[in-house]
C-alpha cells in the first residue's frame, strides 16, 4: 500500500499504471559517473522506483562540485562520490537497492561490473569512459543512454538499443576513434553552468525511464543537442555504419585505458636555422602539412600531407625522423603529436612556420 | 544559391559564431573547403556532417535552402 502512495503520481498517468511501475521495480541500471550528469540520473531513477541502482565513481566530492552536483552537501567534501551519493539515495528511496563501486570504469573491470545489470547510463566527463562504456555495451549487448555537455550546450542520445538489430546505432558511428590529443581543445577543466548537466541528465533519466517501462519514443537514432543560451533545440538523425570496436572481449580487456590529454608541449621545436641543417640529412624527412591550396607551394618537402588527412595517411610515413612545417608553426606541433602517438616516430616542429622561414630567405 | 551551415559546441571557438551563410558550395566538400579556407583551426577539429538534420559519411550535392551542421564531440559531465 504504501508503494501505491509513493508512486501515485506516476502510477495514475495514462499508459504508465501498475505494469510501468513493476517493470521499473524489477529493473537494474548502472549509473557510470556520479557528477554533474549523474546527479540527477541517480536522483529521478531513485524517487521513480528503479529497484537495483549502481553507482560507479573513483572521484571524491570537492567543494567546486556543489554548483551541480546537487546530490552532494559540504559535509560529504572529501568523500567518495559513489559511496555519498547511495548514502544520501537510501535516505530519498530505502527500497531500491544500491550497488557501489568506489572506483573508475577500466578495460579491466567494465564488462564483468556491465554485465550484471539491464542497462547503463553514460554520465561521465571524459572520452576513454564513454568509448569504454560504448564498446563493453556492444560487446555484451546492452543499451545505454548517452549525455555529455560542452559549453552552454548539451546533447543526448539512446544507444545500442537491442531491438533496433543491425540499425543499432553506437557512440562510435558518430565518432569511429577517439580524438587524438590536437583534436580536443584543451584538457583543463572546461567551465559548465549547473542548470546544464541538471537538464540534459534530467532527460537521461527519462530516456533510461522510458525503456525500462516501454512507454513513448527513444531518442535511438536521434541526437538531441540542447543550447541553454538560446533556448534552442537541434535533433538530427543518426546514421549506422561498420564502425563497432573491439570485436571480442580479449580485445576490449587488452585496450589500454588511454590517456588523452597530450598538451604538446614536449613536442621539440626547432628554428629556421637549425631546420636547414637537418633537413639535409639523410635520415630526416621533411613533411608540409599545409592544405593543398595553400600558397605558396615549396620545393623542400620530402611530402605534403594536409592535417585533414594525415590521420588516414600516417603509415605512409617512412621509419624517419620527421621534420614538420606548416604556414606558422601551429598545426604542425599537431601534426608532430599525432605521429608520436600513433607511430612513435622522432617528431620536430619548425617553429614560426613557413612565415618565419621565407623571413630569413630572402 | 545560398545555403546555412550550424557551428556546435568546441567548433564556435573556432569561427566565432553559430552559423553563416555560404554562397558558392555546389556541394559539401565544397562547403568544408571553403570553410577550411576561411577558418583554418577547422582542419584539424573533428566533427561529424549531417545535412538537413541527417547525418552523412559522403559528399552531397546541394541545393538552395539547404542547411549544414558541423556537430563536434562533446565530452563535458
Amino acid at each position: 500500500m504504501e508503494k501505491l502512495e509513493r508512486y501515485n503520481r506516476q502510477m495514475i498517468l495514462p499508459g504508465f499504471g501498475t505494469a510501468a511501475q513493476e517493470k521499473l521495480q524489477a529493473a537494474s541500471v548502472l549509473v557510470v559517473g556520479a557528477g554533474g550528469l549523474g546527479c540527477p540520473v541517480l536522483q529521478y531513477l531513485s524517487a521513480a522506483g528503479v529497484g537495483t541502482i549502481g553507482i560507479v565513481d573513483g572521484d571524491s566530492v570537492s567543494l567546486s562540485n556543489l554548483h551541480r552536483q546537487v546530490l552532494y552537501r559540504e559535509s560529504d567534501i572529501g568523500l567518495n562520490k559513489a559511496k555519498s551519493a547511495a548514502e544520501h539515495l537510501q535516505q530519498l528511496n530505502s527500497e531500491t537497492e544500491y550497488k557501489i563501486y568506489p572506483y573508475a570504469l577500466m578495460h579491466a573491470n567494465a564488462l564483468d561490473i556491465i554485465a550484471a545489470f539491464d542497462m547503463v547510463v553514460d554520465a561521465t566527463d571524459n572520452f576513454a569512459a564513454r568509448y569504454t562504456i560504448n564498446d563493453a555495451c556492444v560487446l555484451l549487448n546492452k543499451p545505454f543512454v548517452y549525455g555529455a555537455v560542452s559549453g552552454y550546450e548539451g546533447q543526448l542520445s539512446f544507444f545500442n538499443l537491442p531491438a533496433a538489430g543491425e540499425n543499432t546505432i553506437t557512440y562510435r558511428d558518430l565518432f569511429p576513434v577517439p580524438p587524438a590529443a590536437h583534436e580536443i581543445p584543451n584538457c583543463a577543466e572546461a567551465g559548465v553552468l549547473g542548470t546544464l548537466p541538471g537538464l540534459i541528465g534530467t532527460l537521461q533519466a527519462n530516456e533510461a525511464i522510458k525503456y525500462l517501462t516501454g512507454i513513448g519514443e527513444l531518442l535511438h537514432g536521434r541526437l538531441l543537442t540542447i543550447d541553454l543560451l538560446t533556448g534552442k533545440q537541434f535533433e538530427m538523425k543518426l546514421t549506422a555504419s561498420a564502425n563497432k570496436g573491439p570485436v571480442t572481449k580479449e580485445q576490449f580487456i587488452e585496450t589500454g585505458d588511454e590517456i588523452f590529454c597530450d598538451t604538446g608541449e614536449d613536442i621539440e621545436e626547432i628554428s629556421i636555422a637549425e631546420f636547414l641543417q637537418m633537413k639535409e640529412k639523410e635520415n630526416v624527412f621533411v613533411l608540409d602539412v599545409r592544405e593543398k591550396k595553400e600558397y605558396p607551394p615549396i620545393d623542400f618537402s620530402d611530402a605534403q600531407i594536409p592535417m585533414s588527412e594525415l590521420k588516414e595517411q600516417i603509415y605512409s610515413l617512412p621509419e624517419k625522423e620527421i621534420c614538420i612545417i606548416c604556414h606558422q608553426g601551429i598545426r604542425s606541433i599537431y601534426a608532430a603529436q599525432l605521429i608520436r602517438n600513433l607511430r612513435g616516430l622522432p617528431v620536430y616542429s619548425v617553429r614560426g612556420g613557413l612565415t618565419a622561414y621565407f623571413n630569413q630567405q630572402p | 544559391m545560398q545555403i546555412e551551415v550550424l557551428f556546435f559546441g568546441s567548433l564556435k571557438d573556432i569561427t566565432g559564431e553559430a552559423s553563416l551563410l555560404l554562397a558558392d558550395a555546389k556541394d559539401t566538400d565544397t562547403v568544408q573547403e571553403q570553410l577550411q579556407k576561411r577558418y583554418p583551426a577547422l582542419a584539424a577539429a573533428k566533427y561529424f556532417t549531417a545535412l538537413n538534420k541527417e547525418m552523412i559519411t559522403a559528399n552531397k550535392t546541394l541545393r538552395e535552402g539547404d542547411t549544414v551542421a558541423l556537430m563536434p564531440p562533446f565530452s563535458g559531465g
